[in-house]
Order: structure tokens, then sequence, then C-alpha cells
């Protein structure tokens, strides 16, 4: 089923699907992650979205900001609620019911739904093989609620429930390799994709959608408010999180892990890789780490980010 | 605050919400606001993608055009835009 090639050009025409007039803080890379995916469908779809920023921002009662059907019914739950209107869709087309050839579904959850509360619903999904996408929307914490630490936090990061200061320096477990985890439930697709490079997330949303069976979309979405950075550096924060291989671009078809965009070129020419400070420098909630006695934490979380691509290499080569 | 607002008794089953979000105009959060200059743009539409609200439109003729109704003046285009066709002006 893959079909047509998607072009920035051709894109941009397409009517967005997420209205403006949402209620998204300035500069929120959830808005663009939302907009991007919406952008790449490919016909008639259902949307269920989890609690979160994007889902209390989007419909603030009277008005929602969804050009498309659109379900919300709570935080830990959203991949049941996709699967029951699969589910559905299927018992529907098999009465001859269905008045399109073929529905897709898409599933959104923040990090907090995804990683914490609603992980047991996204494992029973995958497991029972519904044909869903699901997308998560990674910023890093529960920045709806006030920027409380969660599964998705990077370690030494500064939240609220995890405050550096004399007795901690941030966030001190580590951040939790969802992907991967997903890559083990061994459903047809997972990838990972970064706002700032908007036809990798395009493609990849399309792939996820054409595949028979669940797929998995993990997209980076930097938090101007949570990350303590100006709103106008959203995109810049995204496209570092790739180049320092923070958050490396790949995708796993049948769990076959292939590097792509970026990721692939630093894989090649590994000078292209920025050192990790560049990153956490640029961003309010690592200050801390760049006071003398805190200094050695940033070269020991190179070292993390050295040995996870190392690692995502490896399996490159191995598949 | 003359308009009654609605009861319990007035709200949709369900809580659906009913109203386009296009009538909750965003732009009066701005404090600065992107200024385009059309002839630095040579319409790569990157701005359009990067654009978190979709304030940034293509228009049929393929020109690009702001809707400062809803623009919430996070000047991510301006920091983004590879021409710098895109400069940042205080309300």
């Amino acid at each position: 089923m893959s079909g047509e090639k998607l072009s920035l050009k051709d894109l941009a025409r397409k009517r967005d699907l997420l209205a403006p007039g949402h209620r998204l803080c300035a500069g929120c890379g959830a808005a663009i992650v939302a907009r991007l995916v919406m952008k790449a469908t490919r016909g008639p779809t259902i949307v269920a979205c989890a609690t979160g920023c994007l889902e209390v921002a989007t419909t603030i009662f009277p008005y929602t900001a969804w050009r498309v059907p659109w379900i919300h019914s709570a935080f830990e739950n959203v991949a049941s609620t996709a699967s029951g209107i699969e589910a559905g869709l299927k018992a529907l087309k098999r009465a001859g019911k269905l008045k399109y050839d073929h529905v897709d579904v898409i599933a959104f959850g923040g990090d907090g739904a995804t990683y914490d509360i609603g992980f047991q619903a996204i494992s029973g999904a995958f497991e029972r093989g519904h044909d869903i996408l699901y997308v998560l929307y990674d910023n890093e914490a529960y920045m709806n609620t006030g920027i409380q630490r969660s599964g998705g936090t990077p370690k030494y990061a500064s939240t609220t429930t995890s405050p550096a200061g004399k007795v901690i320096p941030g966030k001190l477990e580590l951040k939790k390799p969802i992907s991967h985890i997903m890559v083990a439930h061994r459903i047809p697709y997972v990838a990972t994709a970064s706002p700032a490079y908007p036809l990798d997330l395009m493609r990849k949303v399309r792939r996820g959608l054409e595949v028979e069976g669940p797929a998995f979309i993990h997209i980076l979405a930097p938090c101007p408010r949570g990350w303590r950075f100006d709103p106008r550096y959203t995109i810049e924060m995204a496209r570092l999180a790739v180049q320092t291989c923070v958050f490396p671009l790949w995708e796993a078809e049948n769990g076959k892990y292939k590097l792509t965009g970026v990721s692939r070129s630093i894989a090649r020419n590994p000078k292209m890789k920025k050192p990790v400070e560049e990153y956490l420098k640029r961003q309010g909630r690592f200050r801390h780490l760049f006071t003398p006695e805190n200094r050695h934490l940033v070269d020991e979380i190179q070292k993390i980010v050295d040995e996870e691509w190392n690692w995502l290499l490896k399996m490159c080569q191995l598949s | 605050m003359t308009e009654r607002l609605p009861g319990w008794r007035d709200i949709p089953i369900g809580g659906v919400a009913f109203k386009p979000s296009e009538e909750y105009k965003t732009g009066d959060w701005r404090v600065f606001r992107p200024v385009l200059n059309k002839e630095k743009c040579n319409r790569c539409y990157l701005c359009h993608f990067y654009c978190p609200e979709g304030a940034i439109k293509v228009l049929d003729t393929g020109d690009i055009e702001i809707d400062y109704d809803y623009c919430k003046g996070c000047l991510i285009c301006v920091n983004e835009c590879p021409r710098g066709a895109l400069e940042s002006v205080q309300e």
C-alpha cells in the first residue's frame, strides 16, 4: 500500500486538521507535532487523545480545534479507546455499514500518558495487534500540571518534583527507553521523529498508517515553559537533540533498525556529532549542571548518550 | 458580564465541544509580531510547517500570508527562516 510520495510543496497546501485558535502556549512543540502528524494523514481519520497539554488546550469547552472526529476519555486508556474504535470500525465494515473503504485511527499521548499512566493499555493494544497509530509527543515531564517529573524526563533535569539544589542535581533516574520497549512488542513499525525535520516526521507518520497492525511513533516536543528556554528556540532545541544524538532519528520496520535523516549522516561521518553540552546549556532545566561542582555530571550525560548511540549503531548493523 | 453563562442543563450531553476554535482569536497574546519581507522569501514553506498555530498560510498563488488573528508571537518563524525574510516588530 505504500502510495504517494510526500513533498513539502504539496503538503503545504493541504488544509490543517488542527485548527488555529487552540490555547497551547506560544512556541509549543506539541502543537507543531500535532499539526505535522495531521498533515500526513491519508484519508478519513479518527483521533483519540490522552489527557495532557494537547487534549486540555485544544478542546477548552465549548471550543474544539480538531477538524476530525475526536475523543478523549481518560489519562490511562487512550490506547484502549483507540483499540475500541478500530474494532468497531472492523465490525461495521464486516456488516457492510461502513461508508468508507478504510478509516485510520490515531492515538495521541504525552510522555505521562505513555511512559507512566497509560503504559499497560498501550502494551495490551499492541499485543492484541489493533491497526492503530500511537503518537507519543514527548515533552519530557508533566508540563500541563506544572512540570512534574515523569518516566520520560532525562537524567539531571530539574523539575518541580525533582528540583535541583543542595540535595539532588535534578532527576536521578534515567529516561525510560520507551521506543525500544515498543520494538520489543514485535509490532510492525516503530520510529522516532523530531519536528525540526518535518518531511522525515510526516513520512514516518504516513508509513505508520500504511502498515497493517500497530505502529508507534516517538516524537520529541520541546516545551519552552518546562525546559526553560525562549519560545523562539523550540525548533532549534528539537534539532540540537538530534545533532547531539540525545534523540537519534531511526525507524524499525518489523524489528529491523534503520537510522534516518541526519542521524544516518552522523553515523557515516561521526565528526558531525555535536557535544551534548551544546544542547544542555541552552535549557534552564539543566542550568545547575554548569556550576563548577556539577561539571562532572555533564560528562556523565555525554557518556550515557554515547553509550546509547553506540548501542543503536550496533542494533542497526545487526538487523 | 451581561450575558448569562450556560448552566448544566444547557451543556450538551457528554460535554461535547461544539464551537470551532477559530472563533477564539489568540492574536492578542502577542508581544512581538513577525513581519514578512516578500522579496527575500523563496517559498520554502518551512515557516508554515514550524508554526505551532498554523497561522502562516500558503495561498493558491504560492505566496505566504501571516494570519495575525491567531499568531501568538512565538517568533519560531523569525528564528528559523533560512533567508532571514521574517523580522520581529514589537506591537
